[in-house]
């Protein structure tokens, strides 16, 4: 620290404040990646062929009922998976947080495998275990209860509207589980002692104390869910399309299939946009006024309701769940992956085929893997940079206009990875920048698409920060950006490492901006999977699958090392 | 259709001296040359993967030092993607294979592709390769109707299309799509003519499994999903049958529909010396016979055999492929289609 000020103070005289032309450059890179996808898309959506004025396009969405079908169909289905997220998710998440269950850090560490497993990828192994008919599942159902497929109705059709629900559901609870617990931990014991002091039964605590401080949360894990659900590309369009059922984001994938009706793309976009702005607006508001701040500091240790003989039985909706998102996919993809010809039987089967076929004949794997890491390492460290300079200006106030950076860097929550891509399609299409066809067009669409989540990252570890030590460095004469590199940064290491493996695992599973982005020379892994689905080439998929998901726990592991050293 | 052999510019251009390319088309020590610097090959098609991948290999044994890099998709994906490259200003694609050869009359029209003759293809029967060169079939393969053997004794397999109209099939059908696949493009093509739009129209109401891909069709069926494929690869259903799958293909008594895959060069391939290289290796006996014995095809090349086992052309009751007729219907049929069937 000492030969920091040291320096600082020895550079005062000849160095220049870079922090107002920093924050200038912040703010026009900020603005150009936000907003010139969404200017493109208003005004596309509004002209004809000729370039003439025209809602025609909205008409179109309004009237057609190949598009007010899908329409129908992504909110019933969303709000289905944000139902079914919070009647597991709470029970679940009370259990966890509330009582005595055992086994708990286990449970923690497999929702957090749940977490980061890619839903498309899920939705490919619930293709092999859910199939109506040939489906392992189905399979083990038929035998056991001695029918026959096709005779009898199966256990589980993920073709289906429902199937698409289900799988969605999988990989969402684990969000809106997070959300719940961590929200339940935050609620002090004392009320909900005080009610049973008075008297009130376990229930009627729960239901009339407990309930109403989590409200806030439930909603808010609704909306989560539901926004979640919404905006997925990868699911619908490997368990729904087959079944003949479209919702929007695979809706504006066929629009996107040559030739491009650019026009009913981008309307079709826009109020997609509309809906996740508005949904997010309401979860802002639920969670702004009914805050657990309200309620008092945080508890020094949250009582914990005993379970008694219920201890063990109360595991059931784990293994349930669990057991249906976590171990029956990842063991149909070890099973699938490691099989010469996956419709026989194990016996005799084993093989390591699809292994040397993917790493060693496949000549897409070594581009795809390459282009991934690329576009993974790029995104992660200029959003790091990014947002650590945009979080530092704008939560200092250090600038005018911090108030509309913060904004800025927030705003694509609501921006949908489908529609991200067809307003960063549109915008750099054409001159200055033509940029189809190169990877710096994906690279623009997951640094759009992980801001948000950086930025949230890099601002509760700055809120963390006393600005005394800040002011020190100031006094000595050190500028703010040096602030900032010599001060703030070391204390905030470990926020910003989590937010370059965040931004790292974010991108290299990305599939809904990507697949209208990608070209054959700029192919990720998640587009080369899709490619392999169409035609049913399930060994190589489950390869690669198993390949992404080991990438991304050796991540998750690496984060974890690296920021456990620093805190011992 | 009568093949017209020579049509005049062709001939003219001939006589003239001006069709160049066709002096150095075969694979000198210069052009290979000229190959090797360039380093690599890259080709779009439409063929199962491990078959593509199993060519590249081949190929990339013969040549060492030239890479092939192999982009698969359905035909009309593959078309797709190369029409909004080509828009876009992107030049990716050296060597191109489609199982929609009415693509081949698309890009020639546009003045894409560039007239290349491979040593093998001169000896090629006429039918099978474009007059001018631009290019020939380099695969066949029908678009079969099969079962699911241990689902579908064999007394019970349906003998034709009408037959999948019985109620008894309901939610056991398998089919692919026309807007991926140029195979199954040809195949319904051939089939609305054989039987009449009305008949795709019954048949979706039979509770059809909507796949994409005609390579996907036989995998499904050979897991079992589904016990009767509506159309699919014969040749993914030959591998399938050496693989051990319980699978077999069932020529429709009404027909079945053939379909000719052609590969052809880009004007503005990046890599042009390559792309001549891989052409030429493409039509070799070898390869053509590797694509019969390993991928299940069948040739047109005059030296290929044939693999014992497999029915021989010659006994196949075949609806002929029109690309020509087809190519201003491929918008309609693909719409069609799916307002029938769905995506």
């Amino acid at each position: 620290m000492e030969a920091t000020l040291e320096s600082a103070a020895r550079s005062r005289s000849r160095s220049f404040d870079w922090t107002a032309p920093f924050s200038l450059v912040a703010v026009l890179l900020l603005s150009a990646l936000v907003l010139l996808p969404v200017f493109w898309l208003a005004v596309t959506s509004l002209r004809d062929d000729a370039h003439r004025f025209t809602l025609g396009y909205y008409r179109q969405l309004l009237v057609d009922p190949d598009f007010v079908r899908p329409l129908l169909t992504t909110l019933w289905t969303s709000a289905a998976v944000g139902a079914s997220c919070l009647a597991a998710a709470a029970p679940m998440s009370w259990l966890v947080a509330r009582t005595d269950l055992p086994g708990k850090r286990l449970l923690r560490i497999l929702v957090l495998a749940s977490f980061v497993t890619p839903p498309f990828l899920g939705a490919f192994a619930w293709v092999l275990l859910g199939g109506p008919n040939a489906g392992l599942l189905n399979q083990w159902y038929y035998a056991l209860l001695g029918l026959k497929p096709f005779e009898a109705a199966p256990l589980v059709n993920v073709f289906s509207a429902w199937g698409m629900v289900f799988v969605t559901f999988l990989y969402t609870f684990p969000y809106v589980f997070t959300f719940l617990a961590n929200g339940l931990e935050a609620i002090p014991s004392e009320l909900e002692e005080a009610s049973a002091i008075l008297g009130a039964s376990a229930w009627y605590t729960a239901l009339r104390v407990s309930l109403p401080l989590a409200m806030p949360a439930l909603l808010a894990g609704f909306l989560v869910a539901f926004l979640q659900s919404m905006t997925l590309f990868g699911v619908p369009a490997i368990l729904a399309l087959p079944a003949g059922v479209d919702v929007m984001t695979t809706k504006i994938w066929s629009l996107f299939q040559f030739p491009p009706q650019l026009g009913l793309a981008a309307a079709t976009s826009l109020p997609l946009l509309a809906v996740t702005a508005l949904l997010l607006r309401a979860q802002a508001l639920v969670m702004g006024r009914r805050g657990y701040a309200v309620v008092g500091g945080r508890s020094t240790g949250a009582r914990l309701t005993r379970l008694g003989p219920w201890r063990i039985p109360a595991l059931a909706p784990f293994v349930l769940v669990l057991g249906c998102s976590i171990v029956l996919p990842y063991g149909v993809l070890l099973r699938t992956a490691f099989v010469k010809n996956w419709s026989r039987p194990l016996a005799g089967n084993l093989s390591l085929e699809q292994w040397r076929f993917v790493f060693l004949e496949f000549s897409q794997t070594r581009l795809a893997l390459q282009n991934t890491f690329v576009l993974g390492i790029a995104a992660a460290t200029a959003g790091t940079v990014l947002v650590t300079v945009v979080g530092y200006l704008s939560l200092r106030r250090l600038v005018w206009g911090h108030r509309a950076l913060g904004l800025l860097a927030t705003a694509p929550v609501a921006i949908p990875g489908i529609v991200l891509a067809v307003g960063l399609f549109l915008s750099y299409t054409r001159p200055p920048l033509l940029l189809y066809g190169t990877l710096s067009i994906i690279f623009l669409a997951y640094l759009t698409k992980e801001l948000p989540v950086g930025y949230q990252q890099v601002a509760a570890s700055l809120k963390a920060v006393h600005p005394e030590l800040e002011d020190a460095s100031r006094i000595f004469g050190a500028t703010r950006l040096r602030t900032l590199v010599d001060v703030t940064a070391p204390l905030v290491r470990n926020g910003i490492l989590a937010t370059w493996f965040f931004i790292f695992i974010g991108s290299i599973r990305e599939l809904s901006a990507t697949i209208l982005l990608f070209t054959a020379r700029t192919k990720t892994i998640s587009v080369t999977m899709f490619d392999l689905r169409e035609s049913n080439d399930w060994g190589p998929i489950a390869v690669l699958s198993l390949t992404m998901l080991a990438i991304t726990f050796a991540m998750v592991a690496a984060l974890h090392l690296l920021t456990d050293r620093r805190a011992t | 259709m009568i093949p017209i052999r020579f049509p005049l510019p062709f001939a003219l251009a001939c006589a003239l001296g001006l069709a160049s390319p066709a002096a150095g088309q075969e694979t000198t020590p210069e052009l290979l040359a000229a190959a090797r610097k360039e380093g690599k090959v890259v080709w779009y098609n439409s063929v199962d993967v491990k078959v593509a991948e199993g060519v590249a290999k081949a190929f990339r044994a013969a040549y060492p030092g030239i890479e092939v890099e192999v982009e698969r998709s359905g035909s009309e994906r593959v078309f797709q993607r190369i029409n909004q490259e080509h828009q876009a200003g992107i030049r990716n694609a050296d060597v191109v294979n489609s199982s929609d050869a009415s693509h081949f009359l698309f890009w020639k029209q546009q003045k894409w592709l560039a007239p290349h003759v491979p040593p093998d293809v001169k000896r090629f029967p006429p039918a099978s390769r474009d007059p001018e060169g631009y290019y020939a079939t380099w695969r066949a393969t029908l678009s079969v109707m099969g079962c699911n053997t241990r689902l579908v004794p064999a007394k019970d397999a349906p003998t034709g299309y009408r037959d999948l109209l019985d109620p008894k099939w309901k939610g056991k059908l398998v089919k692919s799509h026309p807007s991926y696949s140029g195979t199954s493009l040809t195949g319904t093509y051939a089939l609305t003519r054989a039987l009449g739009w009305g008949y795709l129209e019954a048949l979706a109401k039979q509770d059809v499994q909507q796949l994409q891909s005609t390579t996907a069709t036989p995998k499904s069926l050979a897991t079992g999903e589904r016990a009767v494929m509506v159309d699919g690869n014969e040749y993914n259903m030959f591998m399938e049958i050496d693989a051990g799958s319980p699978v077999r293909i069932l020529y429709a008594r009404e027909g079945t529909p053939l379909v000719a895959s052609p590969t052809a060069i880009f004007a503005d391939a990046p890599h042009p010396s390559a792309a001549r290289v891989f052409q030429n290796f493409l039509y070799t006996v070898a390869v053509q016979q590797f694509l019969v014995d390993a991928g299940g095809l069948r040739s047109v090349h005059p030296d290929v055999k044939e693999r014992p086992g497999r029915t021989p052309l010659s006994q196949i009751k075949i609806l002929p492929d029109d690309p020509a007729g087809m190519l201003p219907h491929v918008a309609e049929i693909k719409q069609r289609y799916t307002a029938i069937f769905g995506h």
